[in-house]
């Protein structure tokens, strides 16, 4: 547990200071430089001396077909760490950068997608995106599952029969072919921001049956104890009681759910988008640059590329392990 | 008997109040097919209203529905615009190798849940059920896309499998055997990719059902009669241990349609995902609704597969006590 919320906590922050550790915008292209390797950080140079400061080499296109690149040996350009890049109209002094080097050459630990943009700084940027929609999603479906079921479970009869058929309702689709048909009916082409915004409603809305239906389980158990039977007689009211008795009873329930349904709405954002239906070009997300491996030759050649695919493999394994501690702590998400 | 028609009576309702549901979400949501085309010059704005009134979209919306359920009841599903033609042609060769794919890939899937479960219920040493605990974390960990793009990868370097589509070229001239033959080459890869990612949830339920069950003092009588370890765990544990595997497999089924839409689109199975994903592109409404009630349709007849299943296995449900 203890690892998995570090490695959640390094991911997570690293996503936030995408800006700062990031070396180039994410939108910046270097036309000349399509799908380039990762740039190799050499120590030791061409005459055999170990350098204490490592440094890199410009790169330009290889003679001949094919499309590699060669290194520009007569010249070493240092790595520099805490730079600053041209002044642009929103930030006057230049961005800070954790590290970068000088131009014309460029520092591509992650290699270059088709534009020549930079991978590593894509999929900082497109973290953003991808592990904060997951999060809100999350807290917008346990939110509306929490609301509903509490309010079928605490006040029964008519409203619980209505809030648990249309649960049933909606756990008859399959969810993914129920997210696809709200994403169908919502316009086709919206800025990233919108998109990013509508992402969040549809995973967040159409998924509130379950936790609603866990929830009232659980009020359902804990309205009958003694203690809330007891505060109802002293003449507490409804809200009172849901607030003060009935609430912390859900609380473990949502937690555990919550670890449950993160990378799975990550996963729904992924899909999303690597199928053109969410955020789209060029604001980076895991989905849309996982979306030139569609390609065969990319798939094929440009291993590079499929990292935002195995940079969810952690975040999920953390996740997991993260699940299956607050199981073994404060109790099964599904009773 | 009772029981089951009462699960099928509940599963009608169900796809009733989803295709209100879905007609409403469709029919109230902004623009429809025509609308891409008032943005070009050629077509005139009576143009579009004499499309409109064609297609019946100027009718007020209850209209509409009862349109739509008459054109249910004829078996055309409403009508898709980008193809110009009734939906339900469109949709039944399509669910038909939607329902080929996920149901190998559960054959599958479970034909290899249960021995691997039930082995690792039954594994000893500590070493080896943490290798199998943490390769499992790790498989469930790989997001479905990455399996996907993986096997895709596999087939693009080897050429073992082809990669992508379900028949070959000059499918039509091969032989019945040749043709089935050359279907399940194709069928491989995404039913490979669904099995994998479905597995280790399987393998992990499978495994702590015959857990709970093992240690039971019935098993344990079992094996004191000096039964042999192949008769306790088949005939004595696995029944015990089937209730809740069949209710898993009901859910295991809605699990292998969302990821069965994923893997169709990449690997170009033509299934019900591809022609979702461009029926979504083109805005062609009655389409999208057609493909979600036939994916429900699939799913809540699977639902009570698992139904009839669990009266096969639990007497308690034969004779009604619960």
């Amino acid at each position: 547990m203890a690892l998995g919320l570090a490695v959640l906590a390094t991911v997570h922050l690293a996503a936030l200071g995408a800006s700062f550790l990031a070396p180039y915008a994410p939108g910046r292209q270097n036309r000349t430089l399509p799908y380039a390797s990762p740039t190799r950080v050499h120590v030791v140079d061409g005459a055999g001396h170990v350098h204490l400061r490592p440094f890199v080499h410009a790169l330009s296109e290889a003679p001949g077909p094919g499309g590699a690149y060669e290194e520009d040996r007569s010249r070493a350009f240092p790595v520099r760490f805490l730079v600053r890049d041209d002044p642009e109209p929103r930030a006057p002094e230049g961005r800070l950068h954790l590290f970068g080097v000088e131009e014309p050459a460029r520092i591509f630990l992650l290699g270059t997608d088709g534009f020549g943009r930079d991978q590593l700084s894509r999929l900082l940027h497109g973290a953003q995106i991808s592990l904060f929609a997951g999060l809100l999603a999350t807290v917008l479906s346990l939110a509306t599952g929490w609301l509903l079921g509490t309010l079928a479970g605490f006040y029964g009869r008519w409203l619980d029969g209505i809030v648990m058929r249309a649960a049933e309702v909606f756990l008859a689709l399959p969810w993914l072919y129920l997210l696809f048909a709200v994403r169908a009916v919502l316009p086709l082409h919206v800025s990233a921001g919108q998109a990013f915004l509508m992402l969040v409603l549809v995973i967040g809305l159409v998924d509130w049956a379950r936790p609603a239906r866990l929830v009232r389980g659980v009020v359902l158990s804990a309205r009958e104890r003694n203690y809330v039977l007891a505060a109802r007689g002293f003449g507490a009211s409804d809200l009172y009681l849901i607030r003060r008795h009935i609430a912390p009873q859900t609380f473990g329930l949502l937690l555990t759910q919550a670890a449950l349904l993160v990378p799975q709405y990550i996963l729904a954002e992924v899909t999303l988008s690597f199928l053109g239906l969410g955020v789209s070009e060029p604001v980076p997300s895991w989905g849309n640059m996982l979306a030139a491996l569609q390609r065969y030759n990319v798939l094929a050649s440009y291993w590079w590329m499929w990292a935002p695919g195995l940079a969810l493999v952690p975040v999920f394994l953390a996740y997991f392990s993260l699940s299956e501690a607050l199981h073994a702590r404060v109790g099964p998400a599904s009773p | 008997m009772a029981w089951l028609a009462r699960r099928a009576l509940h599963g009608l309702f169900l796809l009733l109040a989803v295709s209100i549901l879905s007609f409403a979400l469709v029919e109230l949501a902004p623009g429809d097919f025509f609308a891409e085309m008032r943005l070009d010059p050629r077509v005139s704005e009576a143009t579009l209203r004499a499309l409109r009134a064609r297609h019946g979209l100027d009718r007020p919306l209850p209209e509409r529905y009862l349109r739509w359920v008459a054109s249910l009841a004829r078996g055309e599903l409403g009508y898709s615009f980008a193809y110009g033609s009734p939906v339900a042609p469109l949709l039944w060769p399509r669910a038909r190798n939607t329902l080929l794919l996920t149901a190998t890939a559960t054959a599958v899937a479970w034909a290899l849940a249960i021995p691997i479960g039930t082995w690792w219920a039954t594994l000893r040493g500590r070493a080896a059920r943490h290798l199998l605990g943490g390769l499992f974390a790790l498989l469930l960990a790989l997001p479905d896309i990455v399996l996907a793009l993986a096997l895709l990868l596999l087939a693009v370097r080897t050429g073992w499998f082809p990669a992508g589509g379900m028949v070959s070229l000059g499918h039509e001239q091969l032989s019945w055997s040749g043709r089935v033959q050359d279907v399940v080459r194709h069928l491989a890869l995404p039913a490979a990719a669904l099995v994998l990612a479905v597995l280790p949830v399987l393998v992990r339920h499978v495994r702590a059902s015959m857990a709970a069950v093992l240690d039971a003092p019935f098993v344990r009588a079992a094996r004191g009669h000096g039964l042999s370890e192949t008769r306790v765990l088949l005939s004595h544990a696995l029944p015990a241990a089937a209730n809740p595997l069949i209710s898993l497999f009901g859910l295991s089924l809605a699990g292998l349609l969302s990821m069965s839409l994923l893997v169709e689109v990449v690997m170009s199975w033509p299934g019900l995902g591809p022609l979702l994903l461009e029926a979504i592109l083109a805005r062609d409404f009655y389409l999208v609704l057609g493909l979600v009630l036939a994916s429900t349709f699939l799913l809540v007849a699977g639902n009570l597969l698992a139904d009839a299943l669990l009266l096969a296995a639990d007497p308690r449900i034969r004779t009604g006590a619960r």
